[in-house]
């Protein structure tokens, strides 16, 4: 049905909250881990059970995205009783069935229990995990089925689109994004009104918006999470900015590996357009728009924006030189604007709840909320949402529950590639733009990767350079060998083969590869490497001078042996060493023989008395 | 090549869709097979330098076929901290090939993915994508011999 008015769309959005509010609905979390858990086999036992009960009608059982804490998937919400189950199998079906549906009983033993008071929380909110987090791009996650465009609009979705093709101008929408204060959630930061502006004010006879949807850092995944979880908010917010800019064609460009989200996107595009939110004279305005997707074939520079362009019009994704900016000539030469999903997503929240309010969420500078994906040596990994200026102490410490013990958290990855690391003695800074570009890091899309004292610092920055040469387009010489040429550098030094003066070099380098490379890759490849150096030079110094790795990472350093008093004589590791390398009998303490020793680690691996020890 | 020719077909003869059209000649055939190239080229009217240039720069795209199984090993940051790294080495091991490379029966092919967004599950491994979460070498072996072992015997003894 082709929704025309505001009125019909609110009264739809009127009568399916009706329908649904008083029957019980189960929410099975359908993101990418707890899929990998098994939540599809959860889903599927709901529902065969159900229809042997004949409550197929009675009761709703909806996949959502991702609820966030992945750590504990399959994540398992129930309403009106409001229970938050985790872990669930699908074996406890049967029990959530029978006890929570029936007759509101909770099972303990499915709730989430907090490691250090061992208190159980019944509800989400009450979990410390979500307690101190803003969840405002993300409210809807866990809430609606993707698939289906009528849960978003019970909830009120398109009807800030509504008011936008209704009610306001496109100076008077540019405007309230510019009030807002919204910056690019990609991880420069420019003002979103701004770029809306520019574009506006170019000529050209037709304008594009694009989604970047690329998510090219490894280690973060929010972007996936929206697209998954709540594609129509990104829709909405593209339908409006392109109004906003007079765009009358938008292109979501979302990576291949991402098959879920680009499976989900199609879906909501088509029930989009069939409700008339896509197409010609949208909200019977003279405003016509559509959006198609391209999927993006694996180049994490393809983040960049010229870059992007051109991917988009088929070809090998490499930068150019700018000005001219995208929004004076962008696909095929027309202007275009370039937002990062998250981006979008703020939008229709912002004309929702108006630019004051969303201004007064954050810093002075950085308005509103930010997502960050809350990975590596941290108890809680999963995804976050947070009020900007929250410190990165409350976001790791108390919602990701430090490192598990026995270790302690060291340092802290941010910004991906073009990110930096941060020490532990930073962890009171405020997260906004300015704070991490003056610490050395950035904010990046939100990738956050906690390291621990088992984590080499030198090895880190050998990871990012090594996906750094790889990832460079080779277009710019600075940035094609000067990454190589760091990369091995970095190598010399985790294998203890380097002097002083490769240090040296590294960090002239270093400055050369940041000061004249062509695009924003180059600029920023060295950053892992000058945040480790200028915070942890000691481990660097620690490698080259005593030929020692501090963390027991890099190979070339480390030894496996065995620890005599808390070896048991298991024969555990005997067996698994691809090497045959252990020796030792029954009750008797195992030796590594270090002549055949590979340092594979699977002794290490296996052995479930910590008797196996880095040296 | 009649396949080609359809999913040409699906998109039009147009410069702009060239890669899309490689990503679904990648996705039937597991790479890009010499003769598909060809086939785009002549009908999309570009040199085949330029497809060539594509196909070599984006990661998803395969100039040699794949095995049976596929099996890559995310190195995202994430899984680099849990041990990623150790996987492939653990790979490289088991199977006497490189990352990029197939078995020499064509049963196996490894290969390595920067980040597939699913870092709360490292060190992940997907093979024949199904994630396998918090892998580790010993499960790794495990799940090999267990693929090893599923082959129809008609097929080993040939």
């Amino acid at each position: 049905m082709k929704i025309r008015t505001l009125e019909q769309l609110r009264a739809l959005a009127e009568e399916l909250r009706a329908a649904r509010d008083h029957r019980p609905c189960v929410r099975v979390c359908g993101g990418t881990g707890c899929r990998a858990r098994g939540s599809e086999e959860v889903l599927a036992r709901f529902k065969t059970l159900l229809q042997e009960m004949g409550l197929t009608e009675a009761v709703d059982v909806k996949f959502t995205g991702c609820h966030g804490l992945c750590e504990r998937g399959p994540l398992v919400s129930l309403a009106p009783q409001e229970v938050f189950y985790q872990g669930v199998e699908a074996d406890d079906v049967r029990a959530i069935v029978t006890e929570t549906l029936a007759r509101g009983t909770v099972i303990d033993r499915l709730l989430a229990q907090d490691p250090r008071t061992g208190k159980r929380a019944r509800r989400e909110q009450e979990i410390p995990f979500y307690q101190r987090q803003h969840r405002l791009v993300l409210r809807f996650n866990g809430l609606l089925d993707p698939t289906d465009i009528r849960d978003y609009i019970a909830l009120g979705g398109y009807q800030a689109l509504g008011t936008a093709l209704t009610r306001l101008t496109p100076e008077a929408v540019i405007e309230l994004i510019e009030r807002s204060g919204l910056r690019g959630r990609g991880g420069a930061g420019f003002p979103t009104g701004k770029k809306w502006r520019m574009a506006r004010a170019a000529p050209g006879s037709r304008k594009y918006v694009i989604c970047n949807g690329d998510e090219g850092d490894p280690g973060a995944f929010m972007d996936r999470s929206v697209l998954e979880g709540n594609p129509h908010s990104v829709i909405e917010g593209m339908i409006i900015g392109a109004y906003a800019v007079g765009a009358t064609q938008g292109i979501i460009y979302v990576r291949e590996e991402y098959p879920l989200a680009v499976q989900t996107l199609e879906i909501a595009l088509a029930q989009a357009r069939d409700s008339g939110f896509l197409g010609k004279e949208i909200f019977d305005s003279p405003f016509s728009f559509d959006i198609e997707i391209v999927r993006g074939a694996g180049a994490f520079v393809a983040g960049e924006e010229t870059a992007l362009i051109a991917a988009v019009e088929g070809r090998v994704s490499e930068p150019r030189q700018r000005p001219p900016y995208p929004v004076q000539r962008g696909v095929w030469g027309y202007p275009t604007v370039i937002n990062n999903v998250e981006t979008w997503a703020n939008v229709p929240i912002i004309l929702e709840r108006g630019p004051e309010w969303f201004a007064s969420l954050g810093t002075a500078t950085s308005k509103g909320t930010k997502i960050f994906s809350l990975v590596g040596k941290v108890t809680n990994t999963g995804l976050v949402e947070i009020p900007m200026g929250m410190t990165l102490r409350e976001l790791i410490e108390e919602i990701g529950g430090g490192a598990p013990p026995p270790r302690a958290i060291k340092a802290v990855q941010i910004g991906g590639p073009s990110g930096g690391c941060l020490p532990k003695t930073l962890f009171d800074l405020p997260i906004d733009y300015e704070s991490l570009t003056e610490a050395g890091a950035m904010m990046g899309s939100g990738g956050l990767i906690v390291m621990d004292d088992r984590t080499c610092m030198v090895d880190v920055a050998r990871y990012f350079m090594d996906f750094l040469r790889d990832e460079s387009c080779g277009k710019c010489l600075p940035c094609r060998e000067g990454t190589n040429r760091m990369y091995e550098l970095l190598t010399a030094i985790c294998e203890g083969r380097a002097t002083e003066l490769d240090l040296e070099l590294l960090e002239e380098l270093a400055q050369v590869v940041k000061q004249t490379s062509l695009c924003g890759l180059g600029q920023t490849a060295p950053n892992p490497v000058l945040t480790t150096l200028r915070y942890f030079r000691p481990e660097y110094e620690a490698h080259i001078r005593e030929r020692r790795c501090p963390a027991g990472v890099c190979k070339a350093l480390i030894r496996y042996v065995i620890n005599a008093e808390r070896c048991t004589g298991c024969l555990a590791c005997l067996q698994p060493c691809p090497q045959q390398a252990i020796r030792g009998q029954l009750k008797q303490p195992h030796v590594i023989d270090q002549e055949r020793c590979i340092k594979c680690g699977i002794c290490h691996e296996v052995c479930q008395f910590g008797a196996v020890e880095i040296v | 090549m009649r396949e080609v020719e359809a999913i040409i077909e699906r998109y039009g003869a147009e410069r702009r869709h060239v890669i899309a059209i490689l990503q679904d000649i990648q996705a039937r055939f597991h790479y890009l097979p010499r003769e598909a190239l060809l086939e785009v080229a002549a009908r999309v009217r570009i040199p085949l330098i330029d497809l060539y240039s594509i196909a070599t720069f984006y990661n998803c795209f395969s100039l040699i076929p794949r095995g049976e199984h596929v099996i890559r090993v995310c190195l995202g940051t994430a899984c680099h901290l849990k041990g990623g790294t150790r996987l492939v080495e653990a790979l490289e091991r088991e199977l006497g090939v490189r990352q990029g490379e197939m078995t020499a029966d064509g049963q196996f092919s490894f290969e390595t993915v920067r980040c597939v967004g699913a870092c709360a599950l490292a060190p992940l491994v997907l093979i024949d994508g199904r994630y396998y979460p918090k892998m580790t070498q010993r499960k790794l072996t495990q799940v090999l011999a267990r693929l090893r072992r599923a082959r129809p015997a008609a097929e080993v003894a040939r």
